[in-house]
This record gives C-alpha cells, sequence and structure tokens, in this order.
C-alpha cells in the first residue's frame, strides 16, 4: 500500500487510495477504500488501534461505582467511577478464561462477578476473589489479574478517550486545535460543566462507516437531502431564504476549517435556531425570557464576540477518527463503528449544561429531534442517502473513483459546502493508511 | 357527557378503531390517518434503553405534540422525504389487546404489535414492541388522544430509523 508518488512540484499526488493535484483542481478517492474488507482490516490496525477513540463522558458515572457497558473501538468495554471516585476503563472481559465480567447495560457495583467460575473484581479491576484458591500454586499472583485497561485513557474536560497505543501522544496534543472547538460547546454552561442526558440513540446504518465522517460535516448535501427539513423550518416560522451570495447554499454563511491531525469542522452562522440562546418559533413566544437570560450571562461570562460564536454560530465538529460533535439544533455527540465494511453501528447522546432548568433542558431536547435521530426529521434521510451510496458502490470496479474537489480552486476561505474538511479528513486517513506523507500543502494552509 | 360517568367500551370496538388505524398507515392513507388524531394529540417513541423515561428529562426518538405530527405526516408524504420514498411497505399485526383502564371519554389501551417494514434490495425490518395509546370516545368510534410506542430491541441496531409512523 505504499506506493504514492509526488509530483508537480508538491502540487500533485498519486496513491493507491487518492489522486489529488491541485493545479487540475483535481481530488479523487478510490471507491475501494468504502468497500473492502482489507482495507477494513488495515483500519482497525493502523487506525483503531493508533488514533485516541472516545469512550464517555464523566457526567455519566456521578456516583462511585457507577458504571456503564459499551462497545469502543470494537472491544466490550466497561466505563466505571472506582470507590474513590476515579473514572477508569477496563476491557470487559475476565483474565481467567474470558467471558464478559459485566452484562448490565448500566448500573452500580462494587464488584463485578463473572458468571462463569465466579472471580471477582473490585470496580478499580482489582481481582478480589478466586473461587477455590487454595487449588493455586504460590505461583499464582492473585494481584497480577485485575481487569486489564486500555494502554492510554485521558480526558479532556469530562470528554474520555482510550488509545490502544502505548506510544501515542497525550490526547490533548492529538487534540490540537479541536480542543478550541470543544470549549465552545463546553461554554455553554456557566460552570464549564455538560452532562450526558438519559436516553441513547443506537442505530446501524448500512453504509461505510467514512461517510458518516462525511456526512456529517457535509453542508453542500442539505438543500437536496434535507428539503423536508428546511420547509419544516420554514413552515415553523424560521427565515430560510435562499442566498444572496451565489457560493452559498444555504441562508447563511459558514466555513470548513481543518484543525489537524485529522479533526476538522464547520463554522457557520446560525439561521435554524439553537438551544443555548437562539430563539426561533419553533421553542414558543414563552422561551424567550429565560433564554435572554441565558444569552445575558454568556455575555457576561464571554464577552460579546465570544458570546456570539457560542449563541450564534453551529458547528459540527469531527474529531478523528470516528467521534463527532453536532452543536447545531442541540448538541449531539455521535460516535460509530465499522461492523463490516459495509455497515456501522451509531451511538449518539444529547448534551445539555448541567445547571439548566427543566424547560431549559425540555426544549433542548425538542430541538434535538427536529433534526437529529432515528425518529428525527433530518438524520433518517442522510441514513438513506448513506446506504443508498453504499448499495451504488457495488458498481466500484467499474467506476472507481469519488470525485471530491468542490471548492479547490478557492484561495483563501473554505466553506462549509465545499469539500476541503473531507479532504482532510482522506488525507489524514490515507496517510495512516499507506504511510503517505506527501499530501500537497498548498490547500491545508489555505 | 357527565364528567363523572366512564363510557362504555367493548375489546372489539377498541380492536376494530386499532385494526382500521393500522389499515390506514400500512396503505399510505396518512390523511385519513391524521384525521383520527385528537386536537391534542401527541405521539412518542421513547429510547430503548429508557422506555419508562420522560420526553422532558429524556432523549426520545420521538416526541411529537399534535403541530409536529402534523409536520411529520406532511414530510412523509412528501417524495423527498428520502427514507421513505418510494414509500416503505408496512404490515402491522396487532394483538394482545387490553383496556387497561376507562376514566370518562378517556379509554388507556395496550396492544402488542410487530410491524413489518420493506425497502427495495430484500432490506426487511421488524419493528417489535406493545402500544399503550389512549383513546377518546367520539361517537361510535375513538380519536387518538396519545400513541406510546415501546420498542423492544435493546437497541434500535438493525432496524436503523423510525422514518415512517409506528
Amino acid at each position: 500500500m505504499g506506493e504514492n508518488t509526488n509530483s508537480a512540484g508538491g502540487r500533485a499526488a498519486q496513491g493507491r487510495f487518492v489522486i489529488e493535484d491541485l493545479d487540475k483542481g483535481m481530488f479523487l478517492l478510490n471507491r475501494e477504500a468504502l468497500v473492502s474488507q482489507d482495507v477494513l482490516h488495515t483500519e482497525v490496525r493502523k487506525i483503531f488501534s493508533k488514533c485516541w477513540i472516545y469512550v464517555g463522558h464523566s457526567s455519566e458515572l456521578k456516583n462511585p461505582g457507577d458504571f456503564h457497558t459499551r462497545k469502543v473501538a470494537g472491544r466490550p468495554v466497561i466505563f466505571a467511577r472506582d470507590a474513590k471516585g476515579q473514572v477508569r476503563c477496563f476491557f470487559n472481559t475476565c483474565r481467567h478464561r474470558g467471558a464478559l465480567v459485566c452484562t448490565e447495560r448500566k448500573g452500580n457495583r462494587r464488584r463485578f462477578n463473572c458468571v462463569y467460575h465466579g472471580w471477582i473484581y473490585n470496580n478499580d479491576g482489582a481481582l478480589a476473589r478466586v473461587p477455590g484458591d487454595e487449588a493455586y500454586t504460590d505461583a499464582f499472583d492473585q494481584s497480577a489479574y485485575g481487569l486489564r485497561t486500555p494502554a492510554k485513557f485521558e480526558q479532556y474536560k469530562d470528554f474520555w478517550f482510550l488509545n490502544l497505543d502505548a506510544n501515542a501522544p497525550s490526547l490533548i496534543d492529538y487534540l490540537g486545535k479541536a480542543t478550541e472547538y470543544l470549549d465552545l460547546v463546553v461554554d455553554q454552561s456557566p460552570s464549564g460543566t455538560m452532562e450526558v442526558i438519559s436516553g441513547t440513540q443506537e442505530y446501524d446504518v448500512q453504509a461505510n462507516w467514512k461517510l458518516m465522517v462525511e456526512n456529517s460535516v457535509d453542508d453542500y448535501h442539505l438543500p437536496s437531502t434535507h428539503s423536508t427539513w428546511l420547509n419544516y423550518m420554514a413552515n415553523s416560522g424560521v427565515k430560510v431564504e435562499p442566498p444572496k451570495d451565489a457560493a452559498l447554499v444555504l441562508p447563511t454563511k459558514g466555513l470548513a476549517i481543518d484543525l489537524g491531525n485529522g479533526h476538522f469542522t464547520t463554522d457557520n452562522v446560525n439561521f435554524r435556531g439553537r438551544p443555548v440562546a437562539a430563539w426561533i418559533p419553533i421553542y414558543g413566544e414563552s422561551a424567550k425570557p429565560e433564554m435572554a437570560e441565558i444569552r445575558k450571562e454568556i455575555v457576561e461570562r464571554c464577552g460579546p464576540e465570544r458570546a456570539r460564536r457560542i449563541c450564534d454560530t453551529n458547528r459540527n465538529l469531527v474529531i478523528f477518527p470516528n467521534l463527532v460533535l453536532n452543536d447545531g439544533s442541540s448538541v449531539t455527540i455521535r460516535t460509530f463503528y465499522p461492523d463490516g465494511a459495509g455497515k456501522m453501528q451509531v451511538t449518539a447522546w444529547a448534551l445539555g449544561t448541567k445547571e439548566e432548568s427543566e424547560a431549559a433542558r425540555a426544549r433542548r431536547l425538542d430541538a434535538f429531534l427536529t433534526f437529529y435521530g432515528p425518529g428525527g426529521f433530518a438524520t433518517p434521510d442522510d441514513v438513506e442517502a448513506l446506504e443508498l451510496v453504499q448499495q451504488g458502490l457495488a458498481n466500484w470496479e467499474d467506476d472507481q473513483w469519488s470525485e471530491m474537489s468542490r471548492g479547490m480552486g478557492r484561495e483563501h476561505e473554505q466553506l462549509n459546502s465545499d469539500e476541503h474538511h473531507l479532504r482532510t479528513f482522506w488525507r489524514q486517513w490515507n496517510k495512516l493508511m499507506t504511510g503517505a506523507d506527501n499530501a500537497p500543502q498548498a490547500e491545508a494552509a489555505e | 357527557m357527565n364528567a363523572h360517568s366512564n363510557v362504555t367500551v367493548t375489546r372489539a370496538e377498541v380492536e376494530d378503531f386499532l385494526f382500521h388505524e393500522a389499515a390506514l398507515l400500512d396503505e399510505w392513507k396518512l390523511d385519513e390517518w391524521e384525521a383520527l388524531l385528537a386536537d391534542d394529540a401527541t405521539y412518542f417513541v421513547p429510547p430503548n434503553d429508557v422506555l419508562d423515561g420522560g420526553h422532558g428529562d429524556t432523549l426520545f426518538i420521538i416526541s411529537d405534540d399534535r403541530e409536529r405530527l402534523r409536520q411529520r405526516i406532511i414530510r412523509i408524504k412528501d417524495p423527498n422525504c428520502h427514507a421513505e420514498y418510494p414509500h416503505s411497505r408496512t404490515c402491522r399485526l396487532i394483538t394482545n389487546v387490553r383496556i387497561l383502564g376507562v376514566e370518562g371519554d378517556l379509554v388507556t389501551v395496550a396492544a402488542n404489535f410487530v410491524c413489518y417494514r420493506y425497502r427495495r434490495h430484500q432490506r426487511e425490518f421488524a419493528f417489535v414492541g406493545s402500544y399503550r395509546n389512549i383513546l377518546r370516545k367520539s361517537g361510535s368510534s375513538f380519536l387518538i388522544k396519545e400513541r406510546r410506542v415501546f420498542l423492544h430491541a435493546h437497541e434500535l441496531g438493525k432496524l436503523g430509523s423510525v422514518s415512517f409512523v409506528l
């Protein structure tokens, strides 16, 4: 997979998966990347075993002993707060013969018991009891058989990630400039404390996982994929006017921003309402005074310019490879993992501020459902679009390349409806998969 | 009607109504189905992991008031609702119907269902769950005041989207 060549003074590169030429305005992706089981096996080794992968949020573990079981990077794990209050992550597998040691989705436990032979672990992972331990020799060291943990487990502002690679950089270095956009989400809260709200949306999409990455930040598709949602907005009194600027596809302007390390975001002037503090008629007249108060607090705390970014811009942030924070019609944490080359499992949560009133929480959740999730007015059509792509890709050997050059000619800023951020993703993916570090550099600097 | 007297209702009447509205949904007669909604109708699908949650503090799959339901129907009928165009074919089997209580003109009804949804290319989805409907007696029939759908799978998983009316 290492055959990447570079030419035209660094302004063009050709490899197995990506062909690009800045001067010709060409960016092509080999569709094999979206259908091949071999590619998926390589991704598991070179991406999911090397990058920081989102596990969960501190707020999901309010009390000592709280735990959630879930799959992260394909591994069953226990995300837990131990008796001393420390947040931990264990591989959910008995050190004895391998069974899951916790079968409940969530709960509060001092101990995790393996049902097979009865080995018992404390909620800090230590092996507490082995039934019939007199049958073991003195060489058997019980203290060496605590639950295994990922090589690294770190948090940024309550967002916990694991890394399976002991040589990985620290989480903060990995996130890099993306922390600015995580901060914009967290700063909705007066105390900087967000919490994951009860209720999990877990659904499969019959499409390659990377299509969800693209879709999460691709604003080019909104008018065609989501015309029924735009109609709903208009029917509900939201001003949805066609853009005056011919370069735009949405009523307001938005940018696409490369954050390094494969992370990227959109950064859009809001028109769709934001439950934090940008009122639209869907929220109802009665919401206005409270939303004005929330905005006032943010302005006083953060200053008018930062408050404008928090309240009046919406952003879809991708943390490479598989975490998306949509800070739009509401805030979602969305992560996904491949289950075969043509299928992914998606998990999504809603995120709210710790301080918000019952009314504000209800408004945030209601706003969430106007767009997001399996019963929302937009996400089902995204899912359909991705599944249509995957179905069409059965032709990949006869129609091998996807075209992704939109916006390449723009010399300065990249719009949210361009494909700059998609190219950012694919360059990082290509680099990790093939070792190619020869992507044309000019666009990245734009 | 006297506010203190409860309407008299039989399971057969309730079943007739549930079978009728299921047929309207299966036949994509959404305007006729909408006419069966009370002015204060609500429609809830709680998340698979918190079936007993409230929509004010739990992230639901669907939490519609009457206006949102109206908009949902507008959306689903639109050929640009890609998740439902070409329309899914659905077949609802409704069974285990029980009248849980009658209060004035409101009848709380539980039922189990299997709703098969078919899309092209052999994409088949079997939604299994139970309804808790609150029906309002209206003349010789009923209006739907509340529809609450409990999906029994531990996660939505391969069912994907709930882009049609359950």
